[in-house]
């Protein structure tokens, strides 16, 4: 194990060297390109095998790693923001043909007008299709979590790709110390590569041909949404095995800080969450009992663990940093939609915040943490279901 | 013991000019910070990079895992790589009172800006100690591991830990020559009085 | 700036948006006039339009905005005649 102070596209670079990647094609665009960079250097220091395949697009680059997937091989690609939505076709393409891949997403806002800073808007349109979502809050998470979605990805009850997103800027070229395990703790870790087909040549077999019978086409839709349900428990699991080898456990679908005594919950994912401790720190000095649930899944929604941690809550605070135009923050609309059918009712409001990158810190929290108590305790519900702050 | 160790957090802005290597003294800190037990965070001013134009970088270092990912913007301490960046940028911009300013100078005389209140000075002539290095690079002091050495000093770092640091992340004669530099303006930065 | 009003993401051009630009130079452009052709090359290479023109009749006169150049050298780089030379400032 080596403790190394690096970005979080770095961490990305390393973990993907680590899986032992065979093939790893990209396109540039800013957050992103440093993690290929990274992995372009590797490759040229001779210190792994991987091959690099440049493309003209990223719908060329997620392209050329379905193909190398598809014929049997570990294969990454990693994209931001407008390449993202260049490679939306193709993003389809590799879920619906339960082809494992991993593609790290460094979440940046969409144009116009044109801007870098990080939003969760790229990542979130994603998550209809069939792709396993983590988000990450540390660098070193982001190191970990890239290397476990090999593991999850590629087991049978699964056999979907993933996404490991990490926010731009506030991760992706933000420094801090990691520690990297060694590759023989990752081999003993990552079984061979496993995958439902492989297209080999010599040998017919045709993928994505005209379905003679439209039932057969609706299964498999419907099965690409029972294989990221049966990646709840695998996501567990694989944490758990990682946990053993590195110490290291996040809680699998969700993790909960300072939840066990908390009269209000602050909800989301990405990198803020962070601030979101801090501000449960805060808050607590001054007796308010909040806690952290921090969603480190977006697919699978981890439905019934985010229904243990709300439960019996005075409210709950979802912070989203996208939204969804015309409805209300996807993690709200998620979290909302199952409470409601479990029957649970609390008041959850939804606060969407940080859009384009407008920085928002632990001070926000705690200001949006307090109004939101005296909203509950003076109408003893909420007054609206979605605020954006500020 | 020093500003690392007394503060639970010690955040601090670099400013420079694009490629003077900011945010390469900002990864360093934390790298020797790490090297302390501590934990840090750096980071760029997130943006497009502007060779020439004044930029800033930023640094966290703390006793406890650094979980806030907002913009510092009233730093501790605030180091400057190129004096000439003063007259365009307010570098002492948002510092907290009885906040330290490390300031790459020649004369080691406070600044003609008007100072903040409680604003300790101390200087450090970096540029001088790059040139007697040959560290120079199409035809600029490399000035930003120097400071770093400087400002470990003030936060009471060893300078074992900077040296490690700057052997991690650089390497060869690069490594060799900037150990040189980080070594001599950790013995050479100097408090200004007022 | 309300919440209710139309905001779109447009803007109009002007000069010095990013600021005094001059600022970020390195090395400064010097025209030499006794060698310059008059051909208006520097001009239209020049990416941040800081080089002014003028129709002389026979032929431009060129000067260079200071305030804004960055010191790139490209109206260095173009220039037919070498009749740009980048003086070091800093």
């Amino acid at each position: 194990m080596a403790r190394l102070t690096l970005t979080g596209n770095h961490c990305v670079a390393h973990a993907v060297k680590l899986a032992r990647v065979k093939v790893v094609s990209a396109y540039p665009i800013t957050p992103q390109t440093t993690i290929v960079e990274k992995i372009s250097e590797l490759v040229d220091s001779g210190s792994t095998n991987m091959k690099i395949i440049r493309v003209e697009s990223e719908h060329s680059a997620l392209a050329a790693v379905y193909g190398a997937a598809t014929a049997g091989l570990r294969a990454f690609t990693a994209t931001s923001s407008h390449g993202l939505l260049y490679m939306h076709e193709m993003v389809w393409w590799v879920a619906q043909a339960r082809i494992p891949a991993v593609m790290a997403i460094v979440t940046r806002t969409i144009g116009p007008p044109w801007n870098i800073w990080t939003d969760h808007h790229d990542v979130m349109g994603q998550r209809d299709i069939g792709w396993i979502i983590t988000m990450a809050e540390s660098n070193q998470e982001v190191l970990d979590e890239t290397i476990k979605l090999f593991k999850i990805t590629e087991d049978p009850e699964v056999f979907l790709p993933g996404i490991i997103g990490l926010d731009a800027f506030i991760l992706s070229h933000t420094v801090e110390p990691v520690e990297v395990p060694d590759q023989e703790i990752v081999d003993s870790f990552l079984p061979e590569r496993r995958q439902p087909y492989v297209i080999k040549s010599g040998e017919a077999l045709v993928m994505g041909n005209v379905p003679s019978d439209l039932l057969v086409n609706f299964r498999m839709r419907e099965g690409v949404h029972r294989g990221l349900r049966n990646a709840e428990k695998v996501i567990e699991r694989v944490d758990l095995e990682w946990g053993k080898l590195t110490g290291r456990h996040y809680g699998g679908l969700v993790e909960c800080y300072r939840c066990e005594d908390a009269d209000y919950l602050f909800a989301g994912a990405g990198a803020w969450v962070g601030d979101m401790r801090i501000a449960v720190d805060k808050l607590r000095d001054i007796g308010l009992r909040f806690g952290v649930l921090k969603i480190r899944y977006i697919r699978p929604f981890p439905y019934s663990r985010v229904f243990e941690a709300v439960r019996g809550r005075k409210g709950v605070l979802v912070f989203d940093r996208s939204i969804s135009a015309g409805s209300a923050g996807p993690i709200f609309l998620d979290l909302t939609t199952h409470l409601y059918s479990s029957g649970l009712r609390i008041p959850v409001k939804n606060v969407v915040t940080g859009l384009a990158g407008f920085d928002i810190g632990y001070e926000d929290f705690v200001k949006i943490g307090k109004s939101f108590v005296n909203e509950v305790s003076e109408s003893g519900w909420i007054t609206s279901f979605l605020d954006f702050y500020p | 013991m020093g500003l690392a160790f007394e503060k639970e957090v010690v955040e601090i802005r670099f400013h420079g000019r694009g490629g003077q290597g900011a945010v390469t003294a900002a990864h360093l800190l934390v790298d020797a910070a790490m090297r302390e037990n501590l934990w840090g965070a750096a980071f760029p001013f997130f943006g497009a990079e502007r060779r020439g134009a004044p930029v800033t970088a930023y640094a966290r270092v703390s006793r406890r895992v650094v979980s806030t990912k907002s913009m510092i913007k009233k730093p501790d301490v605030v180091v400057v790589l190129d004096q000439a960046v003063m007259n365009y940028v307010n570098v002492f911009d948002g510092i907290k009172n009885g906040g330290v300013a490390v300031i790459n100078s020649a004369t080691h005389t406070l600044p003609s800006t008007r100072l903040p209140a409680g604003v300790r000075i101390h200087t450090v002539d970096a540029t001088r100690i790059a040139l007697d290095f040959g560290l120079v690079l199409a035809g600029w002091p490399l000035v930003n591991i120097a400071m770093v050495g400087a400002l470990a000093r003030i936060l009471g770092m060893k300078l074992s830990s900077v040296l490690e640091a700057v052997n991690s992340i650089l390497s060869g004669r690069a490594a060799e020559l900037n150990s040189r530099a980080a070594e001599r303006a950790y013995r050479e930065v100097v408090e200004v009085e007022a | 700036m309300k919440r209710d009003e139309l905001i779109l993401p447009l803007s109009r051009p002007k000069v010095g948006v990013q600021g005094t630009t001059g600022s970020w130079r390195i090395r400064k452009p010097v025209i030499n006039y006794s060698k310059c052709i008059g051909c208006g090359i520097c001009w239209l290479y020049c990416p941040d339009s800081t080089i002014d023109i003028e129709d002389t009749g026979s032929r431009f006169r060129v000067s260079i905005d200071y305030t804004y150049c960055k010191g790139c050298g490209i109206c260095w780089t173009v220039c037919p005649v070498k009749a740009i030379d980048m003086v070091k400032e800093v």
